[in-house]
């Protein structure tokens, strides 16, 4: 928004074209989120799961590069770089080397609908909620599409598992967004953020802004709304518990055992921006987005311009602890069983999701 | 000036291109040294064994036609959910009935066992006339313990 304005008049001011301004300014703010959250956030994440769980484990994890091992993934990165990319004589190679593209493409499209601050959101469609789940299913594809082609047993396996999974725990994510959007009657997301403003008893989980009666009525049905978003987007990434789709010990990491090198971490680092887009949307439905809890520092200071800031570093912070969450489950919880997923999920989830947007329906009318 | 899902398009460009430029710069860095060994499919170090277009359980198919259903469903809820506020109680009546009646389909698949994922155990019919008509009951007694045994 404003980031954008910004860099078109930059732009414009040079060369006199309103034409190159704006392709130009559309490209870096397009890139933005790529290059100073994904593949950052990556790079740390990655470290980050690998310490967290050797910390819960009375281990030390990484030592040596760097101190406490912060460049290990660094130097994993250059090591996949110089791997040999391994395409099987058996693969469907056009569809082969398309599924990382699609993956990655679907888990970055995400990342145009999150509200970053209020100074910058890639994308402000008034659909933002609904395009976020299109734009998930378009993972569900590149998934599918690698399993098939890689000719591989587990990829297969993993590939059918993961998308039964993907597309059934897609119904509860939706049933508890249509409770937030019955409440606040928008699918925008900044619309939905820039209602959550002010303290953190505005937040969603608390039933939202304002002094009225309804309000402390949602508190419970928006607590289990927050479980049920959280359940089912820990199985939409494929995260522990729900992670038989690529479960390394019987299916030796599911479908993509077929790739490697530059590919391999392709679908590494759409795994972790899936993490960081899932906790992200978490947050800003539930949890006030990029809006501050306890006020800002700009606005006591009378410095304007640290409030986007601010905003953002409060969206990350927040996205960065669901994703501390998700690993702490990771090394809490043992996997489920394939029949207890799919139990979980449509007898457990969904029912109680209906009778969840049945019950806030019923309050916002009366 | 782009429409906003021209920028979602920009979104779009910029991830296929960091991709293949990704892929395209490992390509100078990365030795390329195929044997046959190395192109077999991974199967833990075995040869490959069969195809694998392995028969995967017909479960799969049965979750995406409810989640068809339960899909197409959400879809047609969102303008409601959105709007029913507008026409007070009696929208929201609308809406409940329409998800109590998939509710109702829902009960039915759940009844029918089609949201087990293990196969539905076949019960037999249960007999109740004995099988060979008699005259006395003592034979009847006699045929029914030999049929219990």
């Amino acid at each position: 928004m404003i980031i954008y304005d910004f860099l078109y008049k930059f732009v414009f001011n040079i060369t006199q074209s309103a034409a190159i301004g704006d392709i130009t300014a559309m490209i870096i703010s397009g890139a933005l989120p790529l290059l100073i959250l994904v593949l950052p956030f990556t790079l740390v994440a990655v470290w980050l799961e690998r310490k967290v769980s050797a910390h819960m484990q009375d281990r030390l994890g990484p030592m040596r590069t760097g101190s406490h091992g912060w460049l290990q993934t660094v130097a994993d990165l250059i090591k996949l770089l110089q791997k040999e990319d391994i395409v099987a004589s058996d693969n469907d190679r056009p569809l082969f080397n398309l599924a990382p593209i699609l993956v990655f493409a679907g888990s970055y499209l995400v990342f145009a609908a999150l509200p970053f601050s209020s100074a910058y959101i890639g994308s402000n469609i008034d659909l933002g909620i609904i395009f976020i789940i299109a734009a998930s299913g378009f993972v569900v594809a590149g998934i599918l599409m690698a399993g098939w082609s890689s000719n591989n047993k587990y990829s297969l396996l993993g590939a059918m598992r993961s998308a039964a999974q993907i597309i059934s725990y897609e119904i509860p994510t939706i049933l508890v967004i249509l409770t937030i959007i019955m409440i606040t009657g928008t699918t925008n997301l900044r619309t939905l953020s820039e209602m959550q403003t002010g303290h953190f008893w505005n937040w969603m989980i608390f039933g939202g802004a304002g002094l009225s009666l309804s309000k402390f009525l949602f508190i419970p049905f928006m607590l289990i709304g927050f479980v049920i978003l959280y359940i089912s987007t820990l199985a939409e990434v494929n995260r522990t518990p729900f992670d038989i789709p690529e479960a390394e010990s019987e299916l030796v990491s599911g479908y993509h055992t077929e790739y490697s090198g530059m590919k391999f971490a392709m679908f590494f680092l759409a795994e972790y921006a899936n993490m960081f887009a899932v906790s992200a949307i978490v947050s800003a439905i539930f949890f006030g987005g990029y809006q501050s809890p306890i006020g800002y520092l700009g606005n006591t200071l009378g410095l304007p311009w640290m409030i986007p800031i601010e905003q953002f570093l409060w969206f990350a912070s927040k996205g960065v602890f669901f994703v501390l969450v998700q690993m702490w489950l990771r090394w809490t919880l043992p996997r489920l069983r394939v029949d207890q997923l799919m139990a979980l999920c449509w007898k457990y989830l969904i029912p109680i999701a209906f009778v969840n947007l049945i019950i806030v329906g019923l309050i916002t009318v009366l | 000036m782009l429409t906003e899902f021209g920028k979602i398009f920009v979104f779009l460009l910029v991830a296929v291109i960091f991709v293949v430029v990704v892929v395209f710069v490992a390509w100078f860095i990365r030795p390329a040294r195929p044997t046959k060994e190395k192109l077999t499919t991974y199967e833990c170090g075995e040869n490959p064994e069969g195809s694998p277009w392995v028969k995967f359980n017909i479960r799969f198919y049965v979750v995406a036609l409810i989640f068809l259903i339960f899909d197409v469903e959400v879809v047609l809820l969102i303008p409601w959910a959105l709007e029913y506020k507008v026409f007070g109680l009696g929208g929201f009546v609308v809406g409940a009935v329409f998800l109590v009646l998939l509710g109702l389909g829902m009960a039915y698949e759940w009844r029918k066992g089609d949201l087990e994922w293990e196969r539905v155990k076949i019960i037999p019919p249960i007999v109740k006339k004995p099988i060979f008509s008699t005259e006395n009951a003592r034979e009847e007694e006699t045929i029914k313990s030999n049929i219990l045994v």
